[in-house]
C-alpha cells in the first residue's frame, strides 16, 4: 500500500466506472445544449440556461462525489438509517409544503433550486437495506425477513405514491434484484414478471382466449407436478389467481389508475392513438430519434430538436435528442455505456467481502437499470410515459446529485473492501 | 453461497437481454423503418410551390394559338386568420357566408396550419379589387397561376382542354403531381402534357413546432424556380382552320387536309366544334356538361375517331391496286349498262356509259367499272383460292393505312375498320366470293375509314406512293425538335408509273365537263380528287370527298365529309375546294367567294333528339338558303342485304 498522503483515499477507487460516469455527464450536458440550442443566443456559458446550470450541477456533483470519496466508509453503515430517516421525513414534508407540478407533489422549493425527495429517498432507502441485509444476514426465506425488507422498501413506496408519482415509485420494484441476490426465491421475480405480462395480454386478448390459455398451462405444471402434493396445490391456486388477477386488474384500472395514466398505457399497447393530445410526446419523440436513421443528423442539426417539436426534451425526452444526431450509432454507444456501467457494478458487488457493500451495489445497479430501460423504453414507445430521469444525462440537479452520491457512495465502499464496515 | 453467487448471471443476463430489446427497437425505428424520417420532415419543412406558365402553342406561321393569362388563386392558412369582415371578402369574389363558411371549414379541415386553396382563379379584376383590401384579411393571400387562352376560339378538339388534376391522376403519377396541379385532359394538351407542363417551383421552408418560420431550408439548396414549359409548333394554318370551321358550321362532319410531302396537318376540323375557352377557368365544369350534352357530341374528334364508308373515293386506291397487279391497264374498258350484276344483287350506277376505261370511269365514278375491277383482283389466276386473293388485296389496303391507326400524335384516335377473310369466314360461313363482298368495290360494306385515314391516302397518291405520318405539331421547343418518326417515307409499294393514269381520272372528276365534282374547279389551279356519297344507317348520305391540289408537286391534300347531306360534289367538293384555294392562293377567287359566304349559312344537320340545349351560336341564320348548287349524278348501291353497312360514327 502507498504510504503517499493522496493515494490513501484514491488507491483502490475503480477509475473505470469514474470515467463511464463522467462520459455519460458529458454527454448529457452536449444533449442538454443540443436540446435547447437557439442559434441566436448560445453562449457556452450561459448560466442561466439549463445548459449553463447543468453545467454548474455537474461540477457540483462531481465535487460531492470526491467529497464522499474522503469519507470513512465506515459511516454510510453506521448512518444508514440516519439518512433513511432523514429522507423519509423530506418525503412526509414535500406532501405538506411540495410544490404541485404537473399535478404531482413531487418538489421542494429552495429559492430558485428545487429540491426532489423522492430522487434521494432512493439511496436512503439503498442504504438501509443493504444495513438490514449486512447486520442480520438473513436468506429471505422467511415471511419474517421477506415482511421487514417490504417494509423498508415499501414505506418510501407508499409515501412516493401519495404525492402521487407513480413514475418515481415504479423504481423501488428495483429492489427486487438485491433481495434475490440475496435469497429470495426466484418465483417471486418470475411472478412478477407473470403479473406484467398477464396486465399486458389482459389489454390485448379477449378474457375467453385468455383463460384457457392460462388455464392449460397451469394444467401441464399441475400435472407435471401431480406426485408432488404440495406443489401441485400451489399451481392450483396459481392459475386460480391467475385467472383471478385478470379481472381484478381490469377494476383495479379503471378505479386505481388516473385518467391520464390509463391514456398512456393505452397508447403505449397500441390501443389509442391521440397524436395532438397524450401521444404527442411519444409520437414526437419517436419522429425525432428515428430522423436520426444510422449516423444520426449530427451536432447542431437535429431539426425536430432544434425546432422544439419534442416536449420535455432536455429532461425525461433527452434521449430524443441524442437519437436525432448521433443516430443509432449513438444510441448504442450510449446504452453500450449504461450496460458496461451495469455490469461492472454487479462484478464490483461480487467482490465485496461485506454483504452490506454487496447489497448496496447490486441496490445501485438495479435503480439505474430501471430508470435506464424505462426513460429509453419510453421515448421509443415500449413503456408507457412515466416521468422519471435518464441517469447521468437528463438535465437536473436534483437527480444528477443523487445517482451521483448513489454511485460513489458504493465507489467508496468498494475502495474500501478490504477493510471493515 | 455458490447457488446465490450464480444469480448474479441471471441478473446480468437481465440487463443484456434488455438493452438488447431497446437497441432492437431504435434499429427499427432509425434504420429498418423511414417511415419516422419522412415524418420528421413533413413536420419541419413546408413546401410552397410556384406554378408553371404551360408551353405556348403557335401555328405553322407563327401565329399563337394559345397563349396564357393570369388568374389568382385566393389562397387561406387557417390558424393564421384573424376575425375579419367576411362580408367585404364575399362580396368582392361574389360569394355568400354559407360559401364562406363552407370553404374555411373545407380548408381547415384539410390542414390549420397548411395554406390550401380557398378560391381558385379569380380574374386580374376581382384581383385587383381584392388587392387593395388584402392587408385587412389576415391570413388570406393570393397566388399567381396561369389560365389558357385561344385568341381565336377555334379548333377545340385539336387543344383539348387542361384541367386540375384528380385524385386518379395523382395516385398514377408517382407523386409528380400535386393537388391543384394542371393537367391535360385532351387533345394536344393531353398529348403533349409532359412537354407543355414545365416544372414547378419550389421554396423549402422550416417551421418550428409553433409554425413559425425559422427561414430556408439549407440555405435553399433545394429551392427551385418554376420553368414554363415548351412552345409546340403546330403544324396547323390557323387560316384555313378557321376557314374550315366557318365551312362546317351547322354541319355534322370533318375536313383533314395534310401537307403531302411533310406529312403535316393543316386542317383538323371536328364540326360540332366549340370555343375552346368555353374550357377554361371557373366555368369549366358548367360549360363541359353543356357540351357534353349538347347534340351531335362536338367533343368527339370526328377526324381520328370517326367511322365513314369511305365510299366512291375509296375506288382510286383500288385502281392503284389493279394497276400493280396487272389486271388492268389504263385502256382496259368494261361495259357499263347501268349497273353491274353481282351474284343475285345489283349494284347500280347512276349513268349509262357503255364502254368506260379507268380515267373515265373515276372521273364519273363509275360502279360498273369499279366491281368490274374488284372482280379481276378477286380471281387472278395466281392465287389457289378467294382466301388468298382476299388476303393478298387486303394486305396491299392496308398499305395505305387502312384499318390501323395512323399513330397521329393526338389520343383517342381509332384504327378504322377492314375485315381480314376470316372474319368474312365467320360471318358468312364458306361459301362467300367476290361477290358477297362486291361492295367493298365502291368503298361500303365492312370497311370503314376515319377522315384522317381517307386524306392520308390523297398524302400517298400526292406522292406517287408514299406517306409521311401525319401530325399535328411539326416541332417541339427552342430547338424546334422534329421527331424522327415524322422524317421516314413509308412506301405503299405501288409503282409510279400507275399513279398517273389515276391522277388522270381524279383530274377529270374535278376539271372535266363530265366530273361528279365539276362545280368545285378552281381556277388556275388543277384540283385532282374523287366523290363519294356515302350510304349509311343514320339518314341520307355522307358527302364525301378527297383530293389533292395542284396536281404537279401537290401542296394539300385533303379529305372532306359532311354527314348526311347527300352528294359528295354538293357539299364536300366544293368545301374542299375553298379550303384549298384558300390555302394556296391565299383568297377565294371571283364569284366563289359569294358561294363559299353561302355555304357557311347553309344547315345540314342530321336528324337528333330535341337538344336539351340550344347549341347554334347566337347570330347565326338558322334557316337554309338557297343557293344554286349544281347538283351532281352520283352513284348509288341498291341491294345492299348482303353487306349491311352497320356504321358508327
Amino acid at each position: 500500500m502507498s504510504t503517499q498522503q493522496g493515494s490513501r483515499f484514491f488507491f483502490n477507487v475503480d477509475w473505470i466506472t469514474i470515467l463511464i460516469y463522467t462520459l455519460l455527464c458529458t454527454i448529457g450536458f452536449i444533449n442538454i445544449y443540443a436540446s435547447l440550442y437557439n442559434p441566436d443566443t448560445s453562449a457556452l456559458f450561459d448560466f442561466s440556461s439549463r445548459y449553463g446550470k447543468q453545467m454548474i450541477y455537474v461540477v457540483v456533483a462531481l465535487m460531492m462525489g470526491f467529497s464522499i470519496l474522503l469519507l470513512d466508509a465506515k459511516f454510510f453503515s453506521i448512518f444508514s438509517p440516519i439518512v433513511y430517516g432523514g429522507t423519509m421525513l423530506l418525503l412526509m414534508v414535500v406532501l405538506v409544503v411540495g410544490r404541485r407540478v404537473a399535478g404531482n407533489q413531487a418538489w421542494i422549493p429552495l429559492g430558485t433550486f428545487r429540491l426532489q425527495p423522492s430522487e434521494l429517498a432512493k439511496f436512503g432507502t439503498a442504504l438501509l437495506l443493504a444495513r438490514y441485509v449486512g447486520t442480520f444476514n438473513p436468506k429471505f426465506r422467511d415471511i419474517k425477513s421477506i415482511g421487514i425488507a417490504a417494509l423498508i422498501v415499501g414505506f418510501p413506496l407508499f409515501l412516493i405514491m401519495l404525492q402521487p408519482d407513480t413514475g418515481s415509485a415504479l423504481v423501488y420494484i428495483a429492489f427486487m434484484f438485491p433481495m434475490y441476490r440475496e435469497g429470495l426465491s426466484g418465483y417471486f421475480l418470475l411472478i412478477f414478471l407473470g403479473m406484467i405480462v398477464l396486465f399486458i395480454a389482459d389489454f390485448l386478448v379477449p378474457v375467453y382466449i385468455l383463460i384457457p390459455i392460462i388455464a392449460a398451462i397451469g394444467g401441464f405444471f399441475i400435472y407435471h407436478n401431480r406426485r408432488k402434493q404440495k406443489m401441485m396445490f400451489s399451481m392450483i391456486m396459481a392459475t386460480v389467481i391467475a385467472i383471478a388477477y385478470l379481472f381484478i386488474v381490469k377494476v383495479g384500472y379503471e378505479k386505481v389508475l388516473e385518467p391520464h395514466q390509463r391514456t398512456r398505457i393505452e397508447i403505449m399497447l397500441g390501443l389509442k392513438t391521440d397524436p395532438k393530445g397524450a401521444g404527442y410526446n411519444v409520437i414526437q419523440s419517436k419522429i425525432a430519434i428515428g430522423a436520426g436513421q444510422l449516423t444520426g443528423r449530427g451536432f447542431l442539426q437535429g431539426t425536430q430538436t432544434k425546432y422544439g417539436y419534442v416536449p420535455e426534451q432536455s429532461t425525461d425526452f433527452i434521449f430524443s435528442t441524442i437519437g436525432e444526431e448521433w443516430g443509432f450509432l449513438g444510441c448504442s454507444v450510449v446504452i453500450g455505456l449504461y450496460i458496461f456501467l451495469l455490469l461492472r457494478v454487479i462484478n464490483l458487488a461480487e467482490r465485496q467481502r461485506s454483504s452490506f457493500s454487496r447489497v448496496y451495489g447490486y441496490c445501485v445497479a438495479s435503480i439505474i437499470f430501471f430508470h435506464v430501460f424505462i426513460n429509453i423504453g419510453m421515448t421509443i414507445g415500449i413503456i408507457p410515459v412515466i416521468g422519471i430521469p435518464l441517469p447521468f444525462i437528463s438535465y437536473g440537479g436534483s437527480s444528477l446529485w443523487s445517482f451521483t452520491v448513489l454511485l460513489f457512495i458504493f465507489l467508496k465502499l468498494d475502495s474500501n473492501r478490504m477493510g471493515f464496515i | 453461497m455458490e447457488n446465490l453467487f450464480n444469480r448474479k448471471y441471471i441478473i446480468q443476463g437481465l440487463f443484456i437481454v434488455v438493452s438488447l430489446i431497446l437497441i432492437g427497437q431504435l434499429f427499427y425505428i432509425q434504420v429498418a423503418s423511414d417511415r419516422y424520417f419522412l415524418s420528421a420532415n413533413s413536420n419541419v419543412l413546408r413546401k410552397k410551390y410556384t406554378f408553371p406558365a404551360r408551353g405556348v402553342i403557335i401555328d405553322r406561321n407563327n401565329k399563337v394559338l394559345v397563349q396564357n393569362e393570369p388568374v389568382y388563386d385566393l389562397m387561406v392558412t387557417p390558424n393564421l386568420v384573424k376575425p375579419f369582415d367576411t362580408l367585404a371578402l364575399c362580396k368582392i369574389i361574389g360569394i355568400d357566408m354559407a360559401g364562406f363558411h363552407k370553404r374555411f371549414n373545407k380548408a381547415r379541415s384539410q390542414s390549420r396550419y397548411q395554406r390550401s386553396v380557398f378560391e381558385k382563379q379569380l380574374s386580374v379584376q376581382t384581383y385587383a379589387a381584392l388587392q387593395e383590401r388584402l392587408s385587412r384579411f389576415i391570413g388570406f393571400e393570393t397566388q399567381n397561376r396561369t389560365v389558357r387562352h385561344y385568341p381565336d376560339s377555334v379548333a377545340g378538339q385539336f387543344f383539348g382542354y387542361v384541367k386540375e388534376v384528380s385524385d386518379k391522376d395523382i395516385e398514377e403519377s408517382n407523386g409528380y403531381y400535386r393537388p391543384g396541379d394542371y393537367i391535360g385532359k385532351s387533345g394536344v394538351e393531353r398529348q403533349y402534357n409532359d412537354v407543355l407542363r414545365g416544372e414547378r417551383g419550389v421554396e423549402n421552408t422550416i417551421y418550428n413546432a409553433r409554425n413559425v418560420p425559422q427561414g430556408s431550408y439549407l440555405n435553399g439548396k433545394f429551392d427551385t424556380l418554376a420553368t414554363s414549359g415548351e412552345t409546340l409548333v403546330s403544324s396547323l394554318d390557323i387560316n384555313i382552320q378557321k376557314l374550315g370551321e366557318q365551312l362546317l358550321k351547322n354541319k355534322v362532319g370533318s375536313i383533314v387536309a395534310i401537307e403531302p410531302s411533310t406529312g403535316e396537318v393543316l386542317a383538323f376540323v371536328s364540326s360540332p366544334s366549340y370555343d375552346p375557352n368555353l374550357m377554361v377557368g371557373r366555368q369549366q365544369g358548367n360549360n363541359y356538361m353543356d357540351i357534353f350534352r349538347s347534340p351531335n357530341r362536338p367533343f368527339n374528334v370526328r377526324p381520328l375517331s370517326g367511322y365513314y364508308s369511305p365510299g366512291s373515293s375509296f375506288k382510286p386506291l383500288d385502281d392503284l391496286i389493279a394497276l400493280q397487279e396487272g389486271v388492268i391497264d389504263p385502256n382496259t374498258t368494261f361495259n357499263c349498262p347501268g349497273g353491274y350484276w353481282a351474284g343475285n344483287h345489283f349494284v347500280s350506277c347512276e349513268h349509262v356509259d357503255g364502254n368506260i376505261s379507268l380515267r373515265k370511269g373515276l372521273a364519273r365514278s363509275c360502279n360498273t367499272y369499279a366491281c368490274y375491277v374488284f372482280q379481276k383482283l378477286m380471281t387472278q389466276k395466281k392465287f389457289k383460292n378467294k382466301i388468298e386473293a382476299y388476303d393478298s388485296w387486303e394486305a396491299k389496303v392496308r398499305k395505305f393505312g387502312l384499318g390501323s391507326k395512323l399513330d397521329l400524335d393526338m389520343p383517342f384516335e381509332r384504327k378504322g375498320r377492314l375485315f381480314t377473310s376470316e372474319e368474312y369466314t365467320k360471318r358468312f360461313g364458306k361459301s362467300w366470293g367476290y361477290t358477297t363482298i362486291i361492295s367493298l368495290a365502291i368503298g361500303q360494306g365492312e370497311m370503314s375509314a376515319t377522315p384522317l385515314q381517307m386524306a392520308n391516302i390523297m398524302a400517298i397518291i400526292a406522292n406517287r406512293g408514299y406517306y409521311i405520318k401525319p401530325h399535328l405539331i411539326k416541332a417541339i421547343g427552342e430547338k424546334k425538335a422534329v421527331k424522327k418518326e415524322y422524317l421516314v417515307k413509308n412506301s405503299v409499294d405501288i409503282d409510279l408509273s400507275h399513279f398517273e393514269p389515276v391522277i388522270d381520272g381524279m383530274q377529270d372528276a374535278v376539271n372535266a365537263p363530265y366530273g361528279t365534282a365539276r362545280a368545285s374547279a378552281i381556277p388556275n389551279i388543277l384540283l385532282c380528287g374523287k366523290t363519294g356519297t356515302v350510304q349509311n344507317p343514320h339518314g341520307k348520305n355522307h358527302s364525301v370527298f378527297i383530293g389533292f391540289a395542284p396536281r404537279d408537286n401537290p401542296k394539300i391534300a385533303i379529305a372532306v365529309i359532311v354527314e348526311n347531306a347527300g352528294y359528295g360534289g354538293a357539299y364536300a367538293a366544293p368545301i374542299a375546294s375553298y379550303i384549298t384555294e384558300q390555302y394556296l392562293t391565299g383568297k377565294i377567287s371571283g364569284g366563289r367567294l359569294a358561294q363559299a359566304e353561302a355555304m357557311k349559312k347553309l344547315v345540314v344537320l342530321p336528324d337528333v333528339p330535341k337538344p336539351k340545349i340550344k347549341w347554334a351560336p347566337k347570330g347565326t341564320d338558322s334557316t337554309k338558303i338557297p343557293v344554286t348548287l349544281p347538283a351532281s349524278p352520283e352513284n348509288k348501291i341498291v341491294n345492299t342485304k348482303t353487306t349491311p353497312t352497320p356504321l358508327t360514327q
